[in-house]
């Protein structure tokens, strides 16, 4: 049993990349093909739990300290690939394998339909999630966000039209441009440290000289570029509001967890390098002020965007620019906060990207405009072997229509407004509070005063702005009673927009336990000695 | 040789980002294309430049260091050489399909107004 439960971490990977391949010799059969994408989904749920659970220490005898380590092909670590799981890793894989979940339940209504092989992309972008979050190779690292960028570019064009293919050519060459930045930092750190390993990169760093010690910072700071671009941090965003904007619903809602794995990344390589005295304070003050004109940047966005999903679009930069503040103030009790806000801001965005798919429909203009979905060329349907959809009307649907549609939405939309902004009762409020009470009182002066003040300030203006903007984007789309009429809503779209609001309601009223497990995760990251040691121990060799 | 390998990437990277700055479609796949030579040219660097050297060490032969190529940079390459093929491919579509649908081939989807 332990035997197998230690092959486990391997699976949130290995599942949807045999689930993503073999999904393309069934463009045929939509019943098999759906059996298969939703259970490679169900598997990475399952998988994911459990290595949750493990991580909690319920099984000491298997792994210590809450760190699981993998060796690929059981080669030794800074030889072979390891895959490291901790708490952070295990709750980044529970929230993945959750929104990818909705967003597949979600997009069987209409859109899986619109182009062939969205299935495959959806698999292979949920691969190339759980792939980064739990290398524990930096190469790897990069392979793995190359995975998930790649289905991601094909995702973002889901749908065709000219809006999307617009967003897209901004989107691929700035993310391209990223991935450059990625490698050259790569280079730079294997050619002075020469480890790819990130366990073994501290030890390496603290025997490296002066000299290229200020390289290897460089070569860092450059990687770190790579990440600020993928999470969207100011001056490196003005792809990000027009690309999430176009994608299509269940997209924008995988999307929404996209950013993210640029915190995660720079979250994680950023506590492994502290530990080993690197100078990192400037690091630190960029972060800060970066995060800071992300912040204002998302808020003037908020405040100026008419189109709902624009407003959500631009709520994901906010978000983002409030982690790196957070991040930037170096504060350890802060750490278990932005996680909390993390994982909250990523359930109620992708809710919202859903719902605002599903709101759309409230208005008078049918739901399929040219901009909204136009044929790809015919080229593509001969390359795949499979014709154009039929064209679909939203009446002939499989699925029951839920009656008190204008009800659930106006409930729905409630609830993600009060997440996002951060009004009580929801884990929204719990998270910017726990945000506000790191960094408030005493603590204030271990953040520099005027740093804290001004983070302080950040959230609670930038969650008043947000309720400004949604507040006008609600009258406009439920009080304007002449443009308006009852959709009809089905059950698989319904039910996973509720699943994530429902899984916010239970990070709000598991509160307590949640925090425990964030605590201790923060308190891991923030000891990087045992993830190195865990790793070394497991595989042997590293010193 | 260090100096020409330098210049190399230098005169690569440069042309490279002066492409990608430019305003057509095809001018931005070059420009992405020379970084990506440069960038390749880099990591191959970093596994330092060497001529008629092994990368596998043989048994039983003393192991120096400096009488071996370092078989990691080589790898790397590989796989970005892979990679950056790949999303050329992909980008020459979405190019294409840009064209296509909004008839010019600005970056933009439309010809500046001011001309």
């Amino acid at each position: 049993m332990t035997a197998l439960l230690h092959h486990l971490l391997i699976v949130p990977v290995l599942v949807p990349l045999v689930a993503g391949a073999s999904l393309l010799f069934l463009a045929e059969q939509r019943r098999a093909r759906i059996a298969l994408a939703v259970g490679s989904v169900l598997v990475q749920a399952v998988a994911a739990g459990t290595l949750l659970y493990l991580t909690t220490d319920a099984m000491p005898h298997m792994w210590t300290e809450g760190v699981g380590v993998y060796a690929l092909g059981a080669w030794p670590a800074p030889f072979g690939i390891v895959f490291v799981v901790d708490r952070l890793a295990a709750l980044m894989l529970v929230l993945t394998a959750l929104i990818g979940l909705a967003a597949l339940v979600y997009s069987l209504a209409y859109w899986d339909r619109v182009a062939p092989a969205f299935h495959s992309m959806l698999q292979f972008l949920l691969m190339g999630l759980n792939g980064a979050f739990l290398t524990g190779d930096l190469f790897n690292l990069f392979v793995f966000f190359e995975v998930l960028l790649a289905a991601s570019y094909g995702l973002l064009l889901h749908g065709a039209g000219s809006v999307r293919v617009k967003a897209s050519l901004h989107y691929v060459t700035v993310n391209l441009l990223a991935s450059f930045l990625f490698l050259v930092g790569i280079a730079m750190v294997y050619g002075i440290t020469g480890t790819l390993n990130m366990a073994d990169l501290p030890a390496r760093i603290s025997q490296l000289d002066p000299g290229d010690r200020a390289l290897f910072g460089s070569g860092a700071a450059i990687l770190g570029g790579a990440f600020l671009v993928k999470a969207g941090v100011w001056p490196l965003n003005f792809w990000l509001p027009a690309a999430y904007t176009a994608a299509s619903s269940p997209v924008g809602a995988l999307f929404a967890l996209m950013t993210k794995v640029g915190v995660y990344a720079a979250l994680r390589i950023g506590t492994l390098l502290s530990s080993a005295d690197v100078e990192t304070s400037f690091i630190d003050v960029g972060l800060f002020y970066g995060g800071a004109a992300t912040v204002a940047y998302g808020t003037i966005g908020t405040l100026s965007a008419h189109q709902l999903g624009r407003v959500v679009s631009f709520s994901v930069v906010t978000s983002t620019g409030l982690m790196f503040m957070a991040l930037g103030l170096r504060l350890q009790s802060l750490t278990a906060p932005v996680l909390l806000y993390l994982a909250s801001s990523a359930l109620a965005t992708s809710a919202f990207f859903m719902l605002n798919g599903l709101a759309q429909r409230t208005r008078n203009v049918p739901m399929r405009e040219a901009a909204d979905v136009a044929p790809m060329p015919d080229v593509i349907y001969h390359g795949f072997g499979v014709g154009p959809p039929d064209p679909l009307s939203p009446t002939d649907e499989v699925g029951v229509a839920i009656p008190a549609a204008m009800a659930f939405l106006g409930m729905a939309f409630v609830c993600c407004v009060l997440l996002i902004v951060g009004l009580p009762p929801l884990s929204g409020f719990l998270a910017k509070f726990a945000l506000l009470r790191a960094t408030a009182g005493p603590n204030l002066l271990a953040a520099g005063a005027p740093y804290g003040a001004a983070f302080c300030a950040a959230v609670v203006v930038s969650g008043m702005a947000a309720l400004v903007a949604f507040t006008r984007s609600g009258l406009r789309l439920f009080w304007t009673v002449s443009a308006q009429r009852t959709p009809r809503l089905r059950m698989i779209e319904v039910a996973p927009t509720s699943l994530l609001i429902l899984a916010c309601l239970v990070l709000t009223v598991a509160a307590a336990p949640v925090m425990t497990y964030l605590d201790s995760a923060a308190r891991s990251l923030h000891a990087p000695e045992v993830y190195v040691r865990v790793v070394a121990e497991t595989t042997g060799v590293l010193p | 040789m260090e100096v020409i390998v330098a210049l190399a990437i230098g005169v690569l990277a440069g042309s490279g980002v002066w492409l990608v700055l430019r305003p057509r479609t095809f001018q931005v796949v070059l420009g992405l294309a020379l970084l990506s030579y440069a960038v390749n040219l880099f990591i191959f660097a970093t596994g330092r430049l060497t001529v008629d050297r092994a990368p596998i060490i043989r048994e039983g032969v003393p192991v120096d260091p400096s009488l071996y190529a370092d078989p990691v940079p080589q790898a790397l390459v590989l796989t970005a050489i892979v990679i950056s093929f790949a999303t050329t491919a992909l980008f020459l579509v979405l190019l294409l399909v840009a064209r296509g649908l909004t008839g010019t081939d600005h970056v933009d989807g439309r010809e500046p107004e001011d001309r």
